[in-house]
């Protein structure tokens, strides 16, 4: 899976928010084409991680990528409600003109028919008020909005509610299939066990420090998940298998 | 309905400048969640003007200088929380106008409050051109940034758009053009052309092109209307142009998308 090209090194991260350590002692490493997944309990810094790692936010210690990396982020949510007077379209150009692009990157995220009537829904999509889009197609679209200039490393992370059932494993269906077509490195925060083990071939327990670190066949047993959930570990995993 | 006068034309240019360039800044101020901060804000305007009279300054410069200060207060909140906390604003603002009132000398009063065109000089209209021309160009340049920081922060920040300093300069073009307008429409009611025809405008609209577009356009409706309508019945221009605003308003209530 790995191209044994190292593109993030990093050491002794740390993250305070005034006086509060949020992330601490943090060290792992991505190569090209990795998949990583993290996972945490809610409050256990991993969005902070993501922040730290796209420079938005103040920290300690090392964060190397490789030079030359072009990184797209898809956040959890948007800030926008229905009256949003924001075109889907309008959106996409905040980033690029180029209609041609975003007509077929919304193919690629699976916006569109591929029948005799191609592009079509794409066009239709593309007028539509962003705050009207269903939680399912918003994802995609921020995935779309995403890869539309071409990303070397895309970090993801997982809304925790808003996708319906059934929907999420087809979003890591597509993911894997864009970083195939895309050549891309993901950075993906989960709150799902199955998908981590399914989708990630590296993991990252963090609870504002690194509870585990590796494959998640190996990682991922059962005192490690105890330690990074406390008690509801195995009810969450069991909870799971009602809903796959 | 009478001659147009040469004072007429100077109003009138002054007013659809004015009107254009305060609807446009309210489309992006309704967008910011920023609806009471745009309407009352042009009220911490009154006490500047009253320190510019006392000192025998030109009140353009005490009105900004005290929007200058509002606005910064506004934008240090706004990185504390993220959402202006709209009690402490609407309080801020309520006292500043009734200081204003209490220390603006009782002649000049009512002019500061509901505006005055009828010395208007041809330097105004000059003056007028030339700082909103400056500002739609500082809004070309940030737009984009500005919405993306209102979809998400972090998503804006991702792409390199300094979240911060496009705030700051986008609330300094808002102090810039409410304390331009206050001679149309006065410290109470210059709030109201920044909000009111955004408004209308949103009701009717489903992407941000128009949105914004109509914005300017209706703002520039209600100060040419506005002003038109005040001459010919002798009335208050500033009123006149608000009450303009809010005729758009429930005429494209009617409309809602």
């Amino acid at each position: 899976m790995a191209n044994n090209e190292t593109i993030l090194n990093v050491e002794n991260l740390g993250v305070k928010f005034d006086r509060n350590e949020v992330l601490k002692d943090i060290g792992f490493f991505v190569q090209k084409g990795d998949v990583l997944a993290i996972i945490g309990p809610n409050g256990s810094g991993k969005s902070v991680l993501f922040r730290a790692l796209l420079g938005l936010i103040p920290h300690s210690g090392k964060i190397d990528w490789a030079t030359g990396l072009k990184l797209s982020y898809v956040p959890q949510k948007l800030n926008i409600d229905k009256e949003l007077p924001l075109s889907v379209e309008e959106f996409f150009n905040i980033k690029s003109g180029n209609h041609k692009k975003i007509v077929s990157v919304l193919n690629s995220v699976g916006l569109s028919d591929e029948g005799h009537e191609q592009g079509h829904l794409a066009r239709h999509l593309l007028k539509q008020r962003l705050g009207w889009l269903s939680g399912g197609q918003l994802q995609r679209v921020l995935i779309a909005w995403a890869v539309l200039d071409d990303p070397d490393v895309l970090l993801f992370d997982e809304p925790t509610s808003g996708i319906d059932i059934g929907g999420e494993e087809t979003i890591y269906n597509l993911l894997r299939k864009l970083k195939e077509e895309r050549n891309l490195t993901m950075l993906l925060i989960s709150h799902d066990l199955n998908i981590v083990y399914k989708y990630a071939n590296n993991v990252i327990c963090l609870n504002k420090e690194m509870i585990c670190y590796g494959i998640p066949s190996e990682v991922l047993d059962p005192s490690a998940l105890t330690k990074l959930y406390g008690g509801e570990a195995s009810f969450y995993k069991h909870e799971h298998g009602h809903h796959n | 309905m009478g001659i147009i006068t040469d004072t007429l034309l100077l109003q009138l240019t002054v007013g659809i400048l004015i009107g254009l360039g305060a609807g446009y800044l309210g489309s992006f101020m309704i967008l910011k969640r920023m609806s009471l901060v745009g309407d009352v804000i042009s009220h911490v305007a009154l006490p500047g003007i009253a320190v510019s009279l006392l000192f025998k300054i030109d009140p353009f410069f005490g009105a900004f200088g005290a929007l200058f200060l509002a606005v910064l207060g506004i934008w240090l909140l706004e990185r504390k929380t993220e959402i202006p906390s709209e009690t402490l604003v609407g309080i801020f603002f309520a006292l500043s106008l009734a200081i204003g009132i209490l220390i603006t000398p009782e002649p000049e009063l009512l002019e500061a409050l509901f505006g005055d065109m009828t010395n208007i000089a041809m330097s105004d209209v000059l003056i007028t051109v030339a700082l909103t021309a400056v500002m739609f160009a500082g809004m070309a340049k940030i737009h984009r940034g500005l919405t993306l920081s209102v979809i998400s922060k972090e998503l804006a920040q991702s792409t390199g758009v300094n979240v911060s300093k496009t705030s700051f300069l986008f609330l300094m073009m808002v102090a810039l053009v409410v304390a331009l307008g206050l001679k149309v429409t006065g410290t109470f009611l210059m709030g109201a052309l920044v909000i009111v025809p955004a408004a209308a405008a949103k009701n009717i609209s489903l992407n941000l092109n128009r949105y914004t577009m109509l914005s300017g356009i209706f703002g520039a409706v209600s100060g040419l209307a506005g002003i038109l309508l005040a001459t010919r019945f002798g009335l208050h221009p500033g009123p006149m142009v608000i009450l303009t605003s809010g005729a758009i308003f429930l005429v494209t209530l009617l409309f809602k998308k």
